[in-house]
């Protein structure tokens, strides 16, 4: 313990004097209230710490005591299902304890530590084992079975494991004898929040994140252990999205970090969550799921702090052979944190202000997810994280917004022009990419047959060419193209207003599996191809633009996972409608 | 213990340096005796062990190095809050605001630091009970909910005051006989505005169950950092100890963070975007996530701040960051407001995200999301046909155009329109959206359940 007295106030940021002993990023107790801090700076004598709860009242020569230990949280049973404010405390505790507003000073371990879990060895004595290697299994929520595992960083021999019973986890489950003892494993172990969980090898992405949302599974796929970002200025529905992903993302843990937003927001997600069940299993939602919610007006360190908290334990639950999804809502708010906390330093700003240590920062984060060869067993993992962005006033040449793109793979650029039509999510299909098209063509082919990727082509090639001529046409008015070009613009439209708007709130629209998203897509290309060969026939436009299919087309949105088959049967009816427009107009 | 020194350094702006000081706590209260007798106060920016970096409130001017005498208090700054603030006028700190309220000062239940705490996001209530403001731009299209906070985004010359009034005086819950009022910010603003206010709400009775903080355009700008504290704190007290439910209006953020940035200024921080500081979304944050609902807890807090847009631009720092922390917005139209359409609510780019929870049966009424989305489609496409109208003549326009053309002239005319005093209830609002859709062919109305459709308009109706 190093024993300092503050010497400094500004805001978030405390310096206190005597710490010459501490390291960087210790974590440290300030004042008699006991707020805790972090250390950011030392020279000589003297420590800047930033401090996650709020300093009013405190002053110089009040004491800091420095633990020497990193911040870090505790991962064990209990995690899925918990609220977190930003440095791992049950948000549900701090109520019980402080009532309905935060107040400051509150110490709760992260875990309960007193709630008895079922255990099931997995491990037998005898065996070697290293970091990693799991000792055995509790079922966490229907959902969830957690695999308690031998922490990174101990090796040796297994001598000892507790059998099959009911336990809390400060319980020795396990004993490993290496080169300077014997080491006693609880259910739990600590992990600090800035330091990468270690791995045995990354993978690059093979399989997508089926998020059931079309413009992304279809258009820009995220694949699993990949990393997405989502700029768009306020009123775009990034929250929506992330909402959605959280929702219905074929991964088997959500991890929310609610990052500097608004309080109602998570309110939001934590009473619905529990309400919404997992389409796979028909159990509800909140069965899979950490939040992390460090709201817009709680302390700002602890915000900066919150995205960490995040990331190590998803970290945690890939190295159990799980897919893992985060999502962070929003990250300029965490790099608004670093930004405050960077001039409170009086370092040299960089652009507009920020760090220039900003885009290490985001890279170092992003680069945490990944498709992963777990350590300590032959189990993959994937960490996929996306990151929600909120650039001033929707200016993408913003320093988070252009920081991030250089990391991340995919881009889901939200429009505020879509938002403002209600076109819904509003990601704009000519400026967004995926990079990871090519990785997942091997999975779309195996699963959704070899014509998907041409026939994508085709669609996003359509939408190119409307783009451009609608230009031509708000020049001379769209009767005045070529029946060809016209027939562009409606396959375009359809496709926009049948496949690539999606209506959060409708129960069935909600979601699509990649299934009724290919025979939604067929069925659309189906229309474009019959009608060419009608306008090749001599049919003039409008009278194929006005059949009655046009109805169907736009219905099939709301037709129920366990009746695809009428989805694809429209095809005959399509071609139905459009052969007898040709034969009317040859008898005509 | 009160400790008093004569140790100023430094005076540059709102900002006091005080050398050699002892046991001065962050963000403590500070009282200075100018050498004339007079009293101003301050608060604690910035200690170190041996100077202390104090902000004055009422400006420095008169100050000076050598006379002026320094008190730092003990306490942070707080306010005394009971329920007699209610009809009551009190100035940017609390004291009775002459010419408005000449009695004597409050005598306080309990004292309460001003900054206030995080409400635990575990603790709240998601807000889902209709507030009725009686205009139908916001009662039927974006429609406000109890705890949401909702700002208005105006412009220079554009009727905000008058709208935030009738909201203020017309405000209520339906169906319940329960406890309502209204805590009112005022800064930055004109006399003039501020006399309008004050008027209006002893004119209409509001007055009564009003508390209203005042901080006009010469008073000192850098008590308007604490003014909107000083009325959030007043609401949460009436709110949540006395089960009230208040209506916060503000007005005007813009002066608020203007002041923020003389203070950042002066501090020589280094700025962010055009000049505010880089902590301008947290600082307002603390202020706007103030709103809510406890659960648990009967009283609520529902925040309608009120900003100018410089130049009327969305994307300036206060109306961004604004945006990205409150719960949708409500904008007003220098173009509507030219056309004589009084409230200028632009209802395309407003949005009021808690809406779809504090809408439909039980709340407003069955046929209310459906009917929204029908009336915005409408006057969407009767939008577009009026562009159309201008390039290619009135003449071009098809039956139905002319049609959609039309309805979207009375749309504004009757539904965004209304008069000053006039306060329409849910239904009246419901069933003029009705009314006007009738001025389209039945046929066009795709985004209505047919059931009630059939039920609010029959298939022998009026026109068909």
């Amino acid at each position: 313990m190093i024993k300092g007295t503050i010497d400094k106030i500004a805001g978030p940021l405390v310096v206190a004097d005597g710490m010459r002993e501490a390291r960087m990023y210790d974590l440290v107790y300030v004042s008699d209230y006991n707020l805790i801090g972090e250390i950011i700076e030392l020279k000589g004598d003297k420590a800047s710490i930033q401090v996650y709860e709020e300093t009013g009242g405190l002053k110089p020569g009040d004491p800091v005591v420095a633990t020497g230990e990193p911040l870090s949280v505790e991962l064990g049973p209990g995690l899925v299902t918990a609220i977190y404010d930003g440095i791992q405390r049950p948000l549900d505790k701090i109520r019980e304890e402080a009532g309905d507003w935060i107040t400051r000073g509150i110490s709760i371990r992260g875990l309960d530590h007193e709630k008895k879990w079922d255990w099931t060895p997995v491990a037998e004595p005898g065996m070697k084992v290293t970091g990693g290697e799991v000792l055995g299994e509790v079922p966490e929520t229907k959902l969830v079975v957690h695999k308690v595992m031998v922490p990174p960083g101990v090796s040796g021999e297994l001598t000892w494991v507790i059998g099959p019973g009911s336990y809390d986890i400060d319980t020795v489950v396990a004993k490993v004898k290496d080169g300077s003892g014997i080491r006693e494993l609880r259910m739990y172990h600590t992990w600090p929040v800035r330091k990468p969980r270690p791995i045995a090898e990354k993978r690059a992405p093979e399989e997508p994140l089926v998020t059931g949302q079309r413009v992304i599974d279809a258009f820009f796929p995220l694949g699993k252990g990949g990393t997405a970002c989502v700029p768009g200025p306020f009123g775009s529905g990034k929250t929506v999205i992330q909402h959605q992903l959280a929702k219905w993302a074929d991964a088997e843990m959500i991890i929310y970090v609610g990052c500097g937003e608004r309080g109602n927001e998570m309110t939001d997600v934590l009473q619905e969550f529990p309400e919404l069940e997992d389409p796979k299993s028909g159990e509800p939602l909140i069965l899979r799921t950490v939040l992390v919610a460090n709201t817009s007006n709680m302390p700002v360190a602890a915000r900066e702090a919150s995205v960490y908290t995040g990331i190590t334990i998803g970290e945690y639950f890939r190295d159990m052979g799980y897919s893992v999804a985060l999502m962070a809502d929003s990250t300029s708010r965490w790099a608004e944190a670093m930004r405050e906390m960077s001039g409170r330093l009086e370092e040299m700003p960089g652009e507009e202000g920020y760090p220039a240590y900003l885009g290490t920062r985001i890279a170092e984060f992003y680069e945490r997810a990944g498709n992963v060869l777990c350590s300590g067993g032959d189990r993959t993992g994937a960490l996929t994280v996306v990151g929600a962005v909120s650039p001033a006033g929707g200016d993408l040449s913003d320093p988070v917004v252009q920081a991030t793109l250089r990391v991340v793979k995919v881009f889901w650029s939200l429009q505020a022009r879509l938002a403002y039509a209600r076109h819904f999510p509003a990601i704009g299909w000519l400026d967004s990419y995926s990079l990871y098209t090519g990785n997942l063509k091997e999975f779309y082919d195996r699963n959704l047959g070899k014509n998907w990727a041409p026939m994508m082509k085709e669609a996003i090639s359509l939408l190119q060419r409307e783009a451009n001529l609608q230009e031509i046409a708000r020049l001379v008015g769209a009767e005045s193209l070529s029946p060809e070009d016209q027939l562009i613009l409606y396959t375009a439209r359809s496709l926009r207003e049948d496949f690539l708007h999606q209506n959060a709130f409708h129960p069935v629209d909600t979601y699509a599996s990649i299934e009724k998203q290919k025979a939604m897509m067929e069925v659309i290309m189906h229309v474009h191809e019959e009608m060419s060969k009608a306008i090749k026939n001599g049919v003039p436009p409008k009278v194929l633009f006005d059949l009655p299919l046009k109805e169907s087309v736009a219905r099939m949105r709301y037709i129920p996972e366990d009746d695809l088959s009428s989805i694809e049967n429209l095809k005959k009816e399509i071609t139905s409608q459009v052969s007898k427009a040709i034969e009317q107009e040859q008898t005509a | 213990m009160i400790r008093e020194y004569t140790t100023t350094v430094e005076i540059s702006g709102p900002l006091m340096l005080v050398d050699r000081v002892e046991g001065v706590a962050y963000e403590e209260l500070v009282e200075i005796q100018l050498p004339n007798g007079e009293i101003r106060h301050g608060k604690v920016l910035e200690v170190d062990s041996r100077m202390a970096l104090v902000q004055l409130f009422e400006g420095s001017s008169g100050t000076d190095i050598t006379e002026s005498k320094v008190r730092f208090l003990g306490r942070q700054v707080e306010l005394g809050v009971s329920e007699e603030m209610l009809g009551r006028v009190f100035d940017g700190q609390g004291r009775p605001r002459a010419p408005f309220d000449t009695n004597p000062p409050v005598i306080p239940e309990n004292m309460r630091n001003i900054n206030g705490a995080p409400i635990n996001p575990y603790a709240r209530d998601y807000p889902a009970e209709f507030i009725q403001t009686g205009f139908s731009s916001i009662d039927g299209i974006n429609t406000l909910v109890r705890g949401q906070k909702l700002p208005v985004f105006s412009g220079n010359g554009l009727p905000h005051s008058a709208v935030a009034a009738q909201i203020a005086r017309q405000a209520k819950v339906l169906g319940k006989g329960e406890n309502f009022a209204v805590v009112f910010a005022a800064m930055g603003i004109t006399f003039e505005e501020a006399d309008y206010f004050i008027r209006d709400f002893r004119k209409t009775g509001a007055m009564d169950r009003a508390v209203v903080f005042m901080n006009l355009a010469d008073d000192p700008a850098i008590e308007r950092i604490a003014t909107p504290r000083m009325a959030l704190t007043a609401a949460e007290y009436l709110a949540y100890e006395k089960d009230m439910h208040i209506l916060v209006i503000l007005t005007d953020m813009t002066n608020y963070c203007d002041a923020l940035r003389e203070i950042s200024a002066a501090r020589k921080e280094v700025p962010g975007r055009r000049g505010y500081p880089g902590y301008l979304y947290t600082d307002l944050s603390t202020i706007y996530e103030r709103a809510g609902r406890i659960k648990g807890r009967k009283g609520s807090i529902t925040q309608i701040p009120i900003l100018t847009m410089p130049e009327d631009d969305k994307t300036h720092p206060i109306p961004d960051l604004t945006g990205y922390i409150t719960e949708g917005q409500l904008i007003l139209n220098r173009e509507l407001h030219k056309k004589g359409i009084y409230p200028p609510m632009d209802v395309m780019e407003s949005l009021s995200r808690l809406k779809d929870k504090g809408i439909g049966e039980g709340k407003t009424r069955e046929d209310h999301a459906d009917l929204f989305n029908q009336l915005m489609a409408a006057y969407s496409a009767g939008k577009d046909a009026r562009e159309l109208a201008v390039i290619l003549g009135a003449a071009a326009l098809s039956e139905l155009d002319r049609r959609y053309l039309r309805f979207a002239d009375e749309f504004e005319k009757k539904y965004i329109g209304q008069g000053e005093h006039e306060n329409r209830d849910i239904r009246e609002t419901l069933d003029l959206g009705w009314e006007l859709l009738k001025l389209l062919p039945r046929s066009e109305m795709k985004r209505i359940d047919p059931a009630r459709l059939d039920k609010y308009w029959p298939v022998n109706g009026k026109t068909g």
